[in-house]
């Protein structure tokens, strides 16, 4: 999840191999079954598209072609990657249909798809992308432009599609709500970076990056009283084209000062920041991130917060040296509501710096 | 479908008739206006150094002092049913389909306009042919090579192509193919019955000639189109697929892209086929083209007016056959006549459903019914609520 702009779609895209452009340079690992996908040529990508990996997109109007029929659409997408007669694959989409629930499927499978609602034509979508059993599927914001009620069918569609194919799932979006009823890990992305990466209850429950803060603070809560402001990060997401020194969040960041100035020079890597596997690339201290966080659940704004952290910041920079790793886990509570709001002893450990989270959302 | 192909037909009429009531309005009203008689008028209808009793002959075999209305019912009455033209002891027959009647010639145009039609014919529908293939290939080319050496080299025979004129790059083609290098020597036209292999390679300079211009244009177009279609989602859906590159664009790039240059191609055919002017005369194929400019030259009035009516008949039955293809071409287009879905299942095995076809049709009745009604009380005062 993250703003937009913040590369979830061009990082989804790239697993695909759906950069198209010439002067696309793409570099890293991407893994996915035991493959590595960047070394191996496009023919091999273009095999595994639809068949092993596949993809739904936001638009399901402009996302399906007009002039042929959804039947036609998802037939060839199956049979591009099954040797089947058209009766069979024909049989196969009209099962497909119905089990993403389009009523009577028979009926409109020959239908085009100006002919459907959103929310049906989007239903078309996963059943194309599961026409050939992906082994990942990747959902590039799927319900960004479908009605709220519409929505929700849809991501109980894909959440119980997942459960009885057993696909690994990527759902892009900047809907907090959509994460939090979706996803077991969640990869926080900024300016094209991770920014947090752990499983859902840890990033919702203890987030661990002031971006993460700030998009948790600028959703509407209902434990929260109503009249309390919600509070939206300032500023907007950087142009990758001149993307800021260091930390490529820190001019929109409120802890800068506690850092002693690493974050405009020093790009963080992913840290383990509390339990095991949830990481995030933040130059704050642990302890600095507990306080603040704790501050924050409290209902306090970011200078407050940030305020409040000031005084005790004075103390000598050794703080900025990671304590030693301290990994027992009992130290967290799985309650949150046990929640230490000191974070004393956060412990972190180095995590491997050139992990991004999507090999592992995708393996 | 069908209730959409009537309906476009009978549209199709009344556009006609309107387009016939224009020509009609240009050629015997205006000059009316302009403040010409009767006998002036008729004058024009008779070869030039006219003798009076000529004119008042025509004037009376006209009609010209009958009302308008009058005249231009009689002007359809001779399209639908042919007409005769009397002054008292001479009588000029013209024939269904009676487009005018040349006192000069002394014969109907119709049977003129049809010995010269499949001249065009021959010319328009060739070069439509080749330029359409040609011109769609080198602009999905070009599109997929957007920026190469080919790319800008075709977009530049294509600008040369839209800018000279016919009558240019016709007489160097004749200069090089027909005198230099007698591949095509002495171009005439053969009627396809006596020789298709003469008719063919006669009309081959033409041919190419007319095809350059517009397959220039078309390359452009589709260029363009092809470039736009690419960048749309569905095209990122296709290559999510794993479709080749060669089938997405294709199969899913073309089909997006032909549906505009259907559009055109409906109406440069239609145009050309009232008469390919430059072309023609540059050739010296004595079809429809030619004989605009020779009744033009001639100042007969009648044959003007003849081939202005058939070249604008040929671009509404263009574009009517256009709108027609749109429907199959364009799903988003086709009338839906579909019951409404049931919704009780218990029900719906029982629920009557009449065919598709027979939907239509009612369909028709019914707004042919309607608008017999509005016919019937036009001129009735409205209800109050409307």
């Amino acid at each position: 999840m993250g703003e937009s702009g913040s590369g979830k779609s061009v990082t989804s895209l790239g697993i695909m191999g759906l950069h198209t452009g010439k002067n696309v340079r793409i570099s890293g690992e991407i893994w996915l079954d035991g493959e590595e996908l960047i070394a191996a040529g496009p023919g091999r990508v273009r095999k595994l598209r639809g068949a092993k990996m596949a993809m739904i997109f936001q638009d399901p109007l402009s996302s399906l072609h007009p002039y042929f029929t959804i039947g036609n659409q998802i037939v060839e997408a199956y049979r591009l990657h099954n040797d089947v007669s058209r009766q069979v694959a024909r049989k196969h989409a009209i099962d497909l249909l119905g089990r993403v629930g389009i009523p009577r499927p028979a009926e409109r499978i020959d239908d085009h798809p100006h002919q459907f609602s959103g929310g049906m034509r989007q239903r078309v979508m996963i059943a194309m992308a599961l026409s050939c059993d992906p082994e990942l599927l990747i959902a590039d914001e799927p319900t960004t432009a479908l009605d709220v009620t519409v929505q929700a069918q849809i991501l109980d569609l894909i959440s119980d599609l997942q459960e009885e194919l057993g696909s690994a799932v990527i759902i892009i979006t900047h809907d907090l709500g959509v994460v939090a009823e979706l996803s077991d890990d969640i990869l926080v992305m900024y300016a094209g970076r991770p920014a947090e990466y752990g499983a859902a209850t840890d990033v919702f429950d203890r987030p661990g990056h002031p971006y993460t803060w700030g998009m948790l603070g600028s959703m509407p809560r209902m434990d929260r009283k109503r009249t309390q402001r919600l509070l939206p990060i300032p500023g907007t997401p950087p142009s990758l084209i001149r993307v800021p020194s260091g930390c490529a969040f820190h001019p929109r960041c409120a802890y800068t000062h506690l850092t002693g100035g690493r974050c405009d020079t020093e790009v963080p890597q992913l840290y383990e920041v509390a339990s095991i596997g949830h990481e995030a690339a933040c130059h704050l201290t642990a302890e600095a991130r507990g306080r603040l966080w704790g501050e924050l659940a409290e209902g306090k704004v970011p200078e407050e917060a940030a305020a409040v952290d000031n005084e005790a910041a004075s103390s000598p920079v050794e703080k900025l040296s990671e304590p030693d790793a301290d990994l027992s886990a009992g130290l967290f509570g799985p309650d949150p509501g046990s929640y230490d709001p000191t974070g004393a002893g956060y412990p972190t450990g180095a995590g491997d710096p050139a992990r991004t989270g999507d090999e592992e959302a995708g393996a | 479908m069908i209730y959409f192909i009537i309906r476009r037909l009978i549209m199709t009429v009344f556009l006609l008739l309107l387009v016939s009531m224009i020509t009609f309005a240009i050629f015997f009203l205006v000059p009316r206006l302009a403040g010409q008689t009767a006998y002036q008028l008729a004058a024009q209808y008779v070869g030039r150094n006219p003798i009076p009793s000529e004119i008042k002959a025509v004037e009376a075999k006209l009609g010209l002092n009958a009302p308008l209305w009058l005249q231009y019912g009689r002007y359809v009455k001779g399209i639908v049913f042919g007409v005769h033209y009397s002054s008292g002891t001479d009588v000029s027959y013209c024939p269904f389909p009676c487009f005018g009647y040349s006192f000069r010639n002394e014969q109907p145009v119709w049977p003129q306009l049809m010995s010269d039609a499949p001249v065009t014919l021959s010319l328009a529908i060739g070069a439509a042919v080749l330029w359409l293939i040609g011109g769609v290939a080198v602009g999905v080319l070009s599109a997929l090579r957007k920026g190469t050496f080919f790319d800008r080299f075709s977009m530049g025979v294509a600008l040369a192509g839209v800018s000279l004129p016919v009558f240019f790059t016709g007489l160097i083609s004749l200069t090089l193919f027909s005198y230099k290098w007698p591949l095509f020597p002495n171009v005439h036209y053969v009627s396809i019955t006596s020789n298709p292999l003469e008719w063919a390679r006669n009309l081959v300079l033409p041919w190419i000639t007319l095809a350059f211009l517009y397959a220039a244009l078309y390359a452009r177009i589709t260029r363009a189109g092809m470039l736009e279609t690419l960048g749309e989602d569905y095209i990122r859906t296709a290559r999510a697929k794993g479709l080749p590159e060669r089938q997405v664009i294709l199969k899913h790039g073309l089909r997006a892209t032909l549906t505009p240059i259907v559009t055109i191609f409906g109406m440069d055919l239609g145009l050309l086929l009232g008469g390919a002017i430059l072309t023609e005369s540059t050739f010296s194929l004595p079809g429809l083209g030619q004989f605009t400019i020779l009744a033009i030259q001639n100042q007969d009035l009648p044959e003007i007016m003849g081939v202005v009516m058939l070249a604008s008949f040929f671009i509404v039955i263009a574009n009517m056959i256009v709108d027609i293809l749109y429907t199959i071409i364009d799903p988003r287009v086709r009338i839906l006549c579909r019951p409404a879905p049931c919704s009780n299942s218990a029900t719906c095995g029982f629920t009557f459903r009449p065919t598709t076809d027979w939907c239509e049709l009612s369909m028709v009745c019914r707004s042919l019914s309607s608008a017999a009604r509005r016919w019937a009380s036009w001129g009735s005062p409205a209800p109050a609520s409307q």
